[in-house]
């Protein structure tokens, strides 16, 4: 076999671990790449089709729709680029949607300057420390006080995330190295909760 | 003054505002691409309305979901609607959720706590 034939073979190979590795994850929906307005409606439309074919509680189907659009915009709206060159766009990530018996889960992966982790780190601290109560003070206050950043986001996505699912916010930052990090988070939606 | 009649679409809420028909609405689905443009119009004619109106502004939001970006806009509009009912205008909000739709229910209630204006919740069935 040439070289080409075994480069063939490992990817043919990878295809099938990747597949597997999607199963095993119970992964729904798997993407890489730029987040656009168009793809953020093509996701949740394709998403709320198939909760409604699973018949999704109202309830879930709401926040499956809401987590999403808050994390997908966050993607495009905040992921780093490190390559600086004109062709690589900023709002580049990964987006993962997996569901079992028990939730859904939304994970969103992406490149980050390494001077905004600890901005970030101490939202998603403050977010997960507080409970319900806590969260809507903090909500009715960023929602008076911040401004729509140029970029139009309004500081709110970590908090509402939190407050509509319930749930802890799940994140790591991993280095890639002395300029990026990359930033993972993991939110999840209990199934039948009403 | 001009009517505003936008028709909604799948990331865009459905908006009225037509002053000789008492019609202040804004209703459907708000996550749109840019938030600014499209809810600048809106608090631009608001912002005239508010010098002219001379009867009771009953200004209904009937939305079943809106991105965070889009409840900052929201907010604005409601404060536009604050500063009119404190300046001596009647003013009524009256918001509608979906019966079995508590985030949206919880949503109305805090806007109700941030702005001081007359504000009615109401549930509506779901088909």
């Amino acid at each position: 076999m040439d070289g080409k034939g075994a480069d063939i073979k490992e990817f043919l190979e990878f295809v099938y671990s990747f597949y597997k590795s999607m199963n095993e994850h119970k992964v729904q929906l798997v993407y890489e790449g730029e987040i656009t307005h168009q793809i953020t409606k093509a996701f949740t439309s394709l998403t709320e089709t198939n909760m409604q074919l699973d018949e999704e509680s109202h309830s879930a189907q709401k926040k499956v729709f809401h987590v999403m659009v808050e994390c997908l915009q966050n993607l495009g709206k905040h992921a780093d680029s490190m390559d600086s060159s004109e062709s690589v766009k900023d709002g580049r990530g990964v987006f993962i949607l997996c569901k079992n018996d028990e939730e859904y889960s939304i994970t969103t992966g992406n490149v980050l300057i390494k001077s905004k982790v600890p901005i970030i780190m101490e939202v998603l601290e403050k977010v997960n420390d507080l409970d319900k109560d806590g969260l809507k003070q903090l909500y009715k206050h960023q929602i008076k006080e911040g401004r729509l950043s140029n970029k139009g986001g309004a500081g709110l996505g970590f908090i509402d995330i939190a407050k509509k699912t319930g749930n802890k916010l799940h994140y790591n930052f991993i280095t890639i190295d002395d300029e990026f990090s990359f930033f993972i988070l993991t939110s999840t939606i209990t199934r039948n909760n009403i | 003054m001009e009517v505003i009649k936008i028709v909604g679409t799948d990331d865009t809420p459905s908006v009225t505002m037509d002053v000789a028909n008492e019609i202040f609405e804004i209703s459907g689905r708000s996550l749109p691409e840019d938030v600014a443009s499209f809810y600048e119009p809106i608090l631009d004619w608001l912002e005239r309305y508010s010098e002219e109106a001379s009867g009771k502004t009953v200004f209904n939001f009937k939305l079943v979901y809106f991105n965070t970006a889009s409840s900052k806009m929201l907010l604005d509009i409601l404060l536009k609607l604050e500063e009119m009912y404190e300046s001596g205008k009647e003013v009524l909000v009256r918001w509608h959720f979906p019966e079995d739709d508590e985030d949206m229910e919880e949503a109305g209630e805090e806007y109700a706590d941030i702005v001081e204006v007359p504000f009615e919740q109401i549930s509506y069935p779901m088909d």
